[in-house]
C-alpha cells in the first residue's frame, strides 16, 4: 500500500481516529505478551537461555564469514543449489531465473520477511509469475492488498468480519460469515488446490546450520512443508545473519522462539531440511540486501542477530497503538525502527522517533538486543547526518544556549515562563500539541530555587 | 556526608512541592543537602532527541555544580538515568565517571544508601503507583514483568512504610505512560492514548492518587485528568514520603 | 567480482573481533514423570496422548477411534493389518486423501510435547502433513525432559529431512482465535508405548 510521504506519527494519528479499534488492537497484542510471559515463565533458565542465544549470535556476527563459507560448502555437499545475492534485485532476479529455466509460472511461498523486504511477490508478479501466500495470516492481507502489519501476525490489524468480506468476495464463503473456524477450513480447500497443482515452493529460513548445510523452517500451519513436500523446485531464501554454528544450538533457539513469539512451548513444525527429496531441486538463496553494512556499524550490529519472534512488537506500547503500517516498512515495531534507518537512513529518519524509549522491547528480546539503546544512538546519527527538521534544530540549540547559562535561565523571565514558551519536550514547531487534549501544569506563585533562597539559607 | 540536590528544570518551575518535599524528606533522615542554584538542567531533553552533540555546555554546568558532593540525588528517574548513562566531559573526565557512579533517584538513595526502614509519614488513602520506565528498567528501581525473576520494588517498598496508604493493584503494572520528552507532542496521537489508557488503568482500580518517582510521567497523566475533569491527583512519591500526620 | 566474493568480502571486512561461542548451558529442566508431563502440555496444544501396553492394544484402539475410515496407512510393520499395502512409492500428491497415517517417532520432548521424527520414519517426507489425521507412536522411556536433551539424542545424526512435530496443525490468524487443521492434520494422536 502506498503511504505517499507520511510519517509514522501522521500515520498513527491517522490510526488513532477509531479509538475503539486501538483498543481492541491494543488488547489482542498485549493478550500475546500475556501468553508470553505465561511461557516464558515456566522455565527457571529462561534468563539463562536469553544469554546463552545472546552469546551464541554475538559469535556467529563475529565468525561470520567462516560460518558462510562452511555452510554454504556443506549445503553443496547435500545436494543444494547455493546462490548469494547482494541486494534485493539480485534475490529477486535469482527467484525468476529459477523458475524460467523449470517453465513455471505459478508457485506457493510460505511466510518469508525477507521476500517482503524484497518485494519478491509484485516483482514476479510484474514477471508475469503468479505467487500465492499460504499462510492463511498471509493469504488474508494478500487477498486485501495490503502488507502485513506484523512479521508473526501478519493480519493482526483485521477483524474477522472484514475477513469473512474478503471470504466472500474472493473464495465464495456465506456473506456474513465471520466465523474464525468456518473461514479457516475454507482457506483449507482454497490452500489444499494450490499446493497440489503448483511445481514450486518458495520458504523463508529460521535458522541454517553452518556444521551440517541444513536448515530449519518453523510454521504452525505446516505450510512450508506441504508446499515443499508437493514441489519439484524449493527454493528457500535466508539472509546471511541466520546462521547458527551447530545444530545442538537449535535447543536454545527453539526453546526460546515459540515461546516468546506467541506464547506456544514450540511451533507445531520445526523441519530440518538436509537434502532435497528425490527428484526434487532445492535451491538456497543467501542474501545481503544491507546486512554487511548494518555488520559493519558497531552500535547497530546487534540488530542482526534478530530472530524475527515478533516480541519486541507486542510489548511495545506504541506499536500496539499505532499498528504495523504506521512503520511503512516490512518490518514494523521496534526491530523494525532500528533496521529500516539502515537501508535508507532519509527514508525512515521517523522511525527512531517513533518510541518512548520505554525499554520493554529490550527486556522480551529472546536474543538480549539492546533495542532502545540503539533507537536512542540511532537518533543521534540521524541528526548528525542532517535528517532532523530544521525547525527543531534551531529550537535545540536556542535551548542549548539557555540551559548552559544558568543567568540567562534564570533571568529568562517570571516563574514559568520561560519553560511555558521552551518547556524542553515542548520544543517542536507544534507547539500546541501538549494542549490538544492535555492541560498544562498550573504556574505555582514560586519556583523551588526562589523558595529556597528565603527558606533555606540557614 | 554531602548531598547535591538535583531538581530538573521544570519540577523546579511547576512542581516545586515535589522539591520541598525531597529536600525535607531528607533532612528529617538526617542528611546534609544542598541545592546549587547555579544548576538548570541535566541534558536529556536534547539529547533524547538526537542532539546530544549540544549537550556539552550542560555537561560542564552539571560537573560545576555537583562535583563536590558525595553524594548527587534527585527526584526524577530519568533525569537520573541521562547523567548515570551520558554524562560526559573531555576537560573532566574523571570528574563525570565519579558523577556517574554516585548520582542517585531519591527512592533508591533512600533504600540503598540510607537503608531507610521506617518513615512517619501517613497518607490514608488509595494509591496507584506508577512505574516510571526510565527508573524501572533504566536504574533497575523495581523487577520488571518481562523477565523471569524474583519481584522487587524500591519505591513500593517505602509506600509500605506509610501508615494508611492502601496502595491498588494495576491490570499493567509497568506499561508506559506515553509521556517519552519530545515523544508527546512528536507522536501527539500516541502519547495522548497512553497517557489515558495509564490513567484508566488507576481510575478502574479505585485510585485516589497516582504517584511515581518521575514527575514527567506525573505531569502528563495530571494533564489529562484535568482535561477530563478528574478529582483523582497527582502527586510526586517524596509528597507521600513526606506526608505529615492528619 | 562475483556476489559471493564480494559479499563475503565485506563480511570479513566489517565482522568484529571474534568471540567464543558460549559454554553449553546445565541444570536444564527435568520433570519427576516425563511422560505425565508430555501428556498435559500435548494437551494443551491440542493432541491427545494415551498409554498403551502393547500393540495389540494400540490395535484395537485404533480400530475404534478410526472406525468407517477407508485410507490408513502406516510404516510401522506390527500394524499391517489395519493399513494399505505398498503405499510408500507412490507421488507425494497421492496420498491427499490419506484419511489416517500412523508413523512411529524417534523420541519426544515433554516439555513442548514435540516429537522428533525423520524421512525413514514417514515413509515420504510429505506424509505426515497431508493426512487429515496423525498418529505418532513413541515408546515411553523415549519421552525426554527437554530439548537440550533432544538434540544430544539426535547428535550427528544423518538424514534427509527430520522435523518435530508438536501437535495438529494450527493456526490463530484470525483475531487470535485459535484454530485447529490450517493445512494439515485435523488432530494428532499419540500412543505412548509402556
Ligand atoms: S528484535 Fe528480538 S524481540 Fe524483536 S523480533 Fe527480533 S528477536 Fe524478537
Amino acid at each position: 500500500m502506498i503511504k505517499g510521504n507520511k510519517d509514522h506519527a501522521a500515520l498513527a494519528d491517522i490510526f488513532n481516529q477509531d479509538e475503539a479499534r486501538v483498543d481492541w488492537h491494543d488488547e489482542t497484542l498485549w493478550f500475546v505478551r500475556a501468553k508470553r510471559d505465561k511461557a516464558a515463565n515456566t522455565l527457571s533458565e529462561w534468563e539463562a537461555l536469553r544469554e546463552n542465544a545472546a552469546q551464541i549470535k554475538d559469535n556467529v556476527l563475529s565468525n561470520l564469514h567462516d560460518y558462510l563459507s562452511e555452510f554454504e560448502s556443506n549445503a553443496q555437499k547435500n545436494g543444494l543449489i547455493v546462490h548469494w545475492a547482494a541486494d534485493a534485485a539480485a534475490h529477486n532476479q535469482i527467484v525468476l531465473s529459477i523458475l524460467k529455466a523449470k517453465e513455471i509460472s505459478k508457485m506457493v511461498k510460505s511466510k518469508s520477511m525477507l521476500t517482503e523486504e524484497c518485494h519478491l511477490n509484485e516483482y514476479l508478479h510484474q514477471n508475469g509469475v503468479e505467487v500465492i501466500d499460504t499462510d492463511l495470516g498471509e493469504r488474508i492481507v494478500q487477498l486485501a492488498e495490503e502488507p502485513p502489519s506484523h512479521i508473526v501476525l501478519p493480519c493482526i490489524h483485521k477483524k474477522k468480519e472484514e475477513i469473512g468480506e474478503l471470504f466472500h468476495e474472493h473464495l465464495g464463503t456465506p456473506k456474513g460469515a465471520s466465523d474464525p473456524k468456518l473461514l479457516t477450513a475454507a482457506a483449507r480447500i482454497h490452500l489444499r488446490e494450490k499446493f497440489l497443482t503448483r511445481r514450486a515452493a518458495i520458504t523463508g529460513v529460521n535458522f541454517a546450520i553452518a556444521e551440517t548445510g541444513e536448515f530449519v523452517v518453523c510454521t504452525n500451519e505446516g505450510n512450508a512443508d506441504m508446499g515443499a513436500h508437493l514441489s519439484e523446485v524449493h527454493i528457500a531464501c535466508m539472509g546471511i545473519e541466520k546462521i547458527i554454528p551447530k545444530r545442538a544450538n537449535l535447543s536454545v533457539f527453539l526453546r526460546l522462539l515459540a515461546r516468546s513469539a506467541t506464547g506456544q512451548p514450540i511451533t507445531t513444525y520445526s523441519s530440518h531440511f538436509r537434502t532435497p527429496r528425490k527428484g526434487q531441486e532445492m535451491h538456497l538463496i543467501l542474501v545481503d540486501n544491507g546486512r554487511t553494512q548494518q555488520l559493519g556499524r558497531a552500535d547497530f550490529r546487534n540488530s542482526l542477530k534478530c530472530i524475527r519472534c515478533g516480541a519486541c512488537m507486542n510489548t511495545c506500547p506504541v506499536y500496539r497503538r499505532s499498528g504495523g503500517h504506521s512503520y511503512h516498512t516490512a518490518i514494523a515495531g521496534p526491530i523494525g525502527a532500528i533496521l529500516a534507518p539502515n537501508l535508507n537512513m532519509k527514508q525512515y529518519a521517523d522511525l527512531p522517533f517513533a518510541s518512548t524509549l520505554c525499554g520493554s522491547c529490550t527486556n522480551v528480546c529472546p536474543v538480549k538486543i539492546n533495542i532502545h539503546e540503539q533507537l536512542y544512538k540511532w537518533r543521534q546519527v540521524i541528526v548528525k547526518e542532517g535528517y532532523a527538521d530544521p525547525k527543531k534544530t534551531m529550537a535545540m540549540k536556542a535551548m542549548e544556549f539557555t540551559l548552559s547559562h544558568p543567568s540567562v535561565y534564570r533571568n529568562a523571565g517570571k516563574t514559568g515562563r520561560w519553560l511555558m514558551k521552551n518547556m524542553p519536550f515542548l520544543v517542536n514547531n507544534k507547539l500546541n500539541a501538549w494542549y490538544t487534549q492535555r492541560d498544562m501544569p498550573a504556574v505555582p506563585q514560586q519556583s523551588f530555587s526562589e523558595w529556597y533562597k528565603k527558606n533555606n539559607n540557614e | 556526608m554531602t548531598v547535591g540536590l538535583f531538581i530538573p528544570c521544570y519540577i523546579d518551575q511547576f512542581y516545586p512541592n515535589a522539591a520541598i518535599a525531597t529536600l525535607k524528606l531528607l533532612q528529617k533522615l538526617g542528611v546534609k543537602v544542598s541545592y546549587p542554584l547555579q544548576q538548570t538542567c541535566c541534558g536529556q531533553p536534547m539529547a533524547n532527541s538526537g542532539f546530544e552533540h549540544l549537550t556539552t555546555g550542560c555537561n560542564e554546568l552539571f560537573i560545576d555544580n555537583f562535583a563536590a558532593f558525595d553524594y548527587i540525588v534527585s527526584p526524577s528517574g530519568s533525569c537520573v538515568l541521562h547523567i548515570k548513562d551520558h554524562l560526559h566531559s573531555d576537560g573532566q573526565a574523571e570528574k563525570a565517571s565519579c558523577i556517574r557512579k554516585k548520582v542517585y533517584e531519591l527512592t533508591e538513595f533512600l533504600t540503598d544508601i540510607l537503608k531507610v526502614e521506617k518513615l512517619t509519614a501517613r497518607f490514608p488513602h488509595k494509591v496507584g503507583m506508577h512505574q516510571s520506565c526510565h527508573g524501572q528498567r533504566g536504574l533497575m528501581m523495581s523487577q520488571m514483568t518481562e523477565l523471569v525473576a524474583p519481584p522487587f520494588s524500591k519505591p513500593r517498598q517505602l509506600l509500605n512504610m506509610v501508615k494508611d496508604l492502601e496502595l491498588v493493584e494495576l491490570s499493567r503494572p509497568d506499561e508506559c505512560c506515553g509521556f517519552g520528552g519530545t515523544f508527546c507532542v512528536a507522536e501527539e496521537a500516541v502519547s495522548v492514548k497512553m497517557g489515558k489508557d495509564r490513567v484508566a488503568d488507576h481510575l478502574h482500580h479505585g485510585a485516589q492518587y497516582i504517584t511515581a518517582a518521575d514527575m514527567s510521567c506525573l505531569m502528563h497523566m495530571e494533564g489529562l485528568l484535568r482535561r477530563q475533569n478528574s478529582q483523582v491527583k497527582v502527586l510526586h512519591i517524596a509528597e507521600i514520603l513526606n506526608a505529615e500526620e492528619v | 567480482m562475483s556476489s559471493r566474493a564480494q559479499i563475503l568480502a565485506r563480511v570479513k571486512e566489517n565482522q568484529p573481533t571474534l568471540t567464543n561461542l558460549p559454554a553449553d548451558l546445565t541444570g536444564m529442566v527435568q520433570y519427576p514423570d516425563p511422560v505425565a508431563m508430555f501428556g498435559s502440555v500435548l494437551d494443551g496444544i491440542g493432541g491427545m496422548m494415551y498409554r498403551v501396553k502393547d500393540y495389540e492394544e494400540l490395535i484395537s484402539l485404533v480400530k475404534t477411534q478410526f472406525a468407517g475410515l477407508e485410507r490408513i496407512i502406516s510404516t510401522i510393520p506390527e500394524l499391517e493389518e489395519l493399513t494399505e499395502k505398498d503405499w510408500q512409492d507412490l507421488p507425494p500428491h497421492s496420498y491427499e486423501d490419506v484419511d489416517v497415517a500412523i508413523i512411529k517417532a524417534h523420541f519426544g520432548v515433554a516439555e513442548n510435547a514435540a516429537l522428533w521424527v525423520t524421512e525413514s520414519l514417514m515413509g515420504q517426507r510429505v506424509i505426515p502433513f497431508i493426512c487429515q489425521q496423525l498418529v505418532i507412536v513413541v515408546h515411553k522411556k523415549d519421552i525426554l525432559s527437554n530439548m537440550q536433551e533432544a538434540y544430544q539424542q539426535i547428535s550427528n545424526a544423518h538424514y534427509g529431512f527430520g522435523t518435530f512435530i508438536a501437535g495438529p496443525s494450527k493456526t490463530a490468524d484470525i483475531e487470535q482465535s485459535l484454530v485447529l487443521g490450517a493445512h494439515g492434520p485435523k488432530n494428532m494422536t499419540v500412543f505412548v508405548l509402556a
